[in-house]
């Protein structure tokens, strides 16, 4: 093979790799986005049911209740609209009422969000970014 | 004062890295031998005079010196002195001073190391070394200084967050900075050569100790990142496709495919535009992982504080160095001299395989982390792309590379034997077909399908790259003794391979071990209550007060009975902080050679105590495969064809030895 026959050959090589791997990423990446909500996007947003989705904003004072079998129920709210929402499991540490939480699974059809995933923010003086911008947005944003 | 002395040191510093970047680069233009010599000084005392701050703000955490705002911030007095000392890295100013301590030393080994090189070239590394630590010192005394002071002092200060508050600390950053910032110096020697025009076996016997040793503290570094949450976050997994985990791991597997590279170009004069271009990427992530983590734009355990000011900084420093090596590379990459040539089936070609597939590995890593910051940036819409999608798309591009692995070591450069390779391979091929029917028939249809040929290519990586030693000191083919006498004397660096690939098999083994197979309980248990997992049985035997030096604690006693004999007893606690009011969980673990048994705390409740088990098999693989790899690296690194500082002459020496022995 001649210098200019290896690289061609090289070359065609390295395409078919590449093409066949930005295919793999793009088709998966089209099935794998998850969308993140503040429950007052909800009516502007037709959402199909089963669709994974993050929900994010504050839990709600006087919510949380506790079922057997380690359901658990709360309300997130970003002070406009409010979305139940179910989850059965641990709690991170840091899950409070009054403070913010992001919750990933799906919307159940009926209004209420069943969640596989919580997660609480990691220190006192944080918040998770996504929950400060969606509260700026609706414009009950309070910083301290 | 001593604070004062560290700020000082800190600016002085930034003065010797203008010199440092400027006047060696013009010296070797001019070819004034004085002026490319001053590199020197000026690389040693940068490092001294930051090793001087670093110090100075240690000092300042260890003496609980409260009048400095960022030991206020990030400290208290009845902090274990452990934490005092590790909580200097454990925030934002204190860990870009880490960052550029170690990036001055990398560049004061070189002025030391670096007799050897052609001058201009020396006086090029380091002027590229000092360009960084000119944008790094400026971001730090700008944005992040770590030396202000407040007035009046605070009585007392506010704390680590208590996330933070372990051993991990102390080893976790510095490791993973040494290996982020180690590649600095590929960067450096990539962007010199450009200037220079010049890239050739020497430069590669130059780069590749240093992407060696980065690649060890990485190695380690990220396992150890892993095994520390693993344990501290009490949510059983070890591995999360977390943004901050990848912004670790893409410079990983760019520097992987780096020193596979940079042996052709060492070795065969080949691959030489490649190599440079994997050099700049792989510093390139590094930066990126730095701007990721650092800047606040991602929600994460790592991101201290949010201040768009220093994103913006750091995003600066990031354009200007990727696209300044970036544009150079365009500009004068056309003008190496291509080299050897090599027919696909060659050494050669194994090693463009394994560059394909992890560049491109590291790609589809890339694009799944920072797609959800350019979708907002652009639309504003707020997406996330979870585990999932790393998992279908990083599995597949491996496996081809992995099925690859054996074979490589085998081959020889210019043009190899498929064929012969593959019967050498015979055995290998047996164990990972005998071994994944076993795992097969062990099952009996429990646990996804694919997993045992998971394990099976696991095994296959193992043997394989122990085969090749087998093949190289004829064993079984000639007295034992001989077989002896051939396998000390191989080069250290092939042992190096042969561990550093079996160390990826038994990471996969590890892998597959815990995806496949982990089984998950969530209980309410009282105290006496029993329950069974795996082959245990763990009883929960009540809650227990108990004070730390800085926390209330409860925790939970829990025994473990297997087969009818007490194995021994392990707690989960839930630790509340006196000072950030902060509650932490933490699990308990016992730890089996072939998997953890795993237990973490929830709420006490009127139900009793919720409690989550976990047997992970074959997790501790995971830290045995990363550390057998990183053990690999070291030993190639001693080897003396590699030694660090001396490639000239230790290139003539090895000559002139081999002739000795032969």
């Amino acid at each position: 093979m001649t210098r200019k026959q290896r690289r061609i050959s090289l070359l065609i090589a390295a395409a078919l790799v590449l093409s066949a791997s930005a295919t793999l990423v793009i088709t998966t990446l089209q099935n794998q986005i998850v969308y993140f909500v503040a429950p007052s996007d909800l009516d502007e947003q037709k959402i199909a049911p089963g669709q994974r989705m993050r929900l994010g904003g504050l839990v709600a004072e006087g919510s949380l209740d506790r079922y057997a079998g380690q359901k658990i129920i709360f309300d997130v709210t970003d002070l406009v609209q409010t979305v139940s929402v179910s989850y059965t499991g641990i709690l991170p540490d840091l899950f409070r009422e009054g403070q913010g939480v992001v919750a990933e699974g799906v919307f159940d059809g009926a209004g209420g969000f069943k969640a596989d995933t919580i997660l609480a923010k990691h220190d006192e003086n944080y918040m998770p970014k996504e929950v400060a911008e969606a509260l700026k947005e609706k414009g009950v944003w309070q910083s301290n | 004062m001593i604070t004062e002395i560290g700020h000082f040191s800190l600016l002085l510093a930034l003065a010797l890295a203008v010199v440092q970047a400027s006047v060696p680069m013009m010296g070797a233009v001019r070819g004034d031998h004085a002026m490319m010599r001053c590199a020197v000084p000026a690389a040693n005392g940068q490092f001294i005079l930051i090793l001087i701050a670093f110090v100075a703000l240690t000092y300042a955490y260890v003496t609980s010196d409260f009048s400095v705002e960022n030991v206020w911030m990030n400290s208290h007095s009845a902090k274990p002195m452990l934490y005092k000392v590790s909580g200097v890295w454990g925030n934002h100013e204190g860990s870009m001073l880490l960052w550029v301590l170690i990036l001055a030393l990398f560049g004061a080994l070189v002025a030391t190391f670096g007799r050897n090189l052609a001058p201009s070239l020396r006086a090029r590394v380091l002027a590229v070394q000092g360009a960084i630590g000119v944008a790094f010192l400026l971001f730090i005394i700008v944005t992040s200084n770590p030396f202000i002071r407040l007035n009046p002092t605070p009585i007392d200060g506010k704390d680590l967050n208590p996330l933070l508050q372990d051993p991990g600390l102390a080893f976790h950053p510095p490791f993973l900075y040494l290996g982020y910032v180690g590649f600095s110096m590929a960067f450096s020697f990539a962007v010199a050569a450009l200037i220079e025009g010049r890239v050739d076996a020497a430069w590669a016997r130059w780069v590749r100790p240093w992407t060696l040793a980065a690649w060890i503290f990485l190695t380690c570094g990220i396992a150890m990142g892993s095994w520390w949450a693993y344990y501290e976050l009490g949510w059983g997994g070890w591995w999360f496709w977390d943004p901050v985990e990848n912004a670790s791991f893409m410079p990983w597997l760019a520097g992987t495919a780096l020193l596979h590279s940079a042996l052709v170009v060492e070795k065969r004069d080949a691959l030489k535009a490649w190599t440079v271009l994997l050099a700049i990427i792989a510093f390139s992530l590094s930066l990126i992982g730095t701007f990721l983590v650092r800047s606040g734009v991602l929600t994460s355990v790592h991101a201290f504080a949010v201040d768009p000011e220093r994103g913006v900084f750091i995003l600066a420093i990031l354009t200007f160095f990727i696209g300044g090596a970036l544009v150079l590379f365009a500009w004068r990459a056309p003008t190496l001299r291509p080299g050897g040539m090599f027919s696909p089936v060659s050494r050669e070609g194994a090693l463009i395989i394994n560059n394909l597939f992890l560049t491109v590995a590291c790609a589809a890593v890339f694009i799944g982390t920072l797609y959800p910051l350019f979708l907002e940036a652009i639309t504003g819409e707020k997406i996330s792309v979870g585990a999932p999608f790393f998992d279908m798309t990083f599995a597949p591009i491996m496996l081809p590379i992995l099925l690859a692995a054996p074979f490589g070591p085998f081959l020889t450069w210019k043009r190899a034997d498929l064929r012969g390779t593959a019967e050498r391979l015979l055995v290998a091929i047996a164990i990972a077909v005998f071994g994944t029917i076993s795992v097969y028939a062990a099952l009996d249809g429990h646990g996804p399908y694919l997993a045992p040929i998971g394990i099976g290519l696991g095994l296959w990586l193992v043997a394989g790259a122990f085969s090749e030693i087998l093949w190289r000191v004829k064993a079984f083919q000639v007295s034992f003794g001989e077989t002896l006498r051939r396998a000390a004397n191989l080069p250290r660096s092939q042992w190096g391979t042969t561990l550093a690939h079996a160390g990826v098999g038994v990471l996969v083994i590890g892998i597959i071990g815990v995806s496949a197979w982990k089984t998950e309980q969530i209980l309410e248990m009282e105290p006496g209550d029993q329950s069974v997992i795996a082959d245990f049985t763990v009883t929960y035997n009540g809650l227990v007060p108990r004070r730390g030096p800085n926390y209330d604690e409860t925790v939970a006693i829990f025994e473990v009975v297997r087969e009818g004999k007490l194995i021994g007893a392990f707690e989960s606690s839930k630790r509340f902080y006196d000072v950030q009011r902060m509650t932490t969980t933490e699990a308990g673990i016992i730890s089996f050679f072939f998997g953890d048994l795993y237990v973490a705390i929830g709420d006490d409740g009127p139900r009793g105590l919720t409690v989550r088990l976990w047997f992970n098999p074959l997790v501790p693989f995971i830290w045995f495969g990363a550390s057998i790899m990183a053990l690999g690296g070291l030993l190639s690194l001693t080897d003396r064809r590699l030694r660090v500082g001396a490639p000239r002459r230790a290139l003539l020496h090895s000559k002139v030895q081999q002739k000795a022995t032969t």
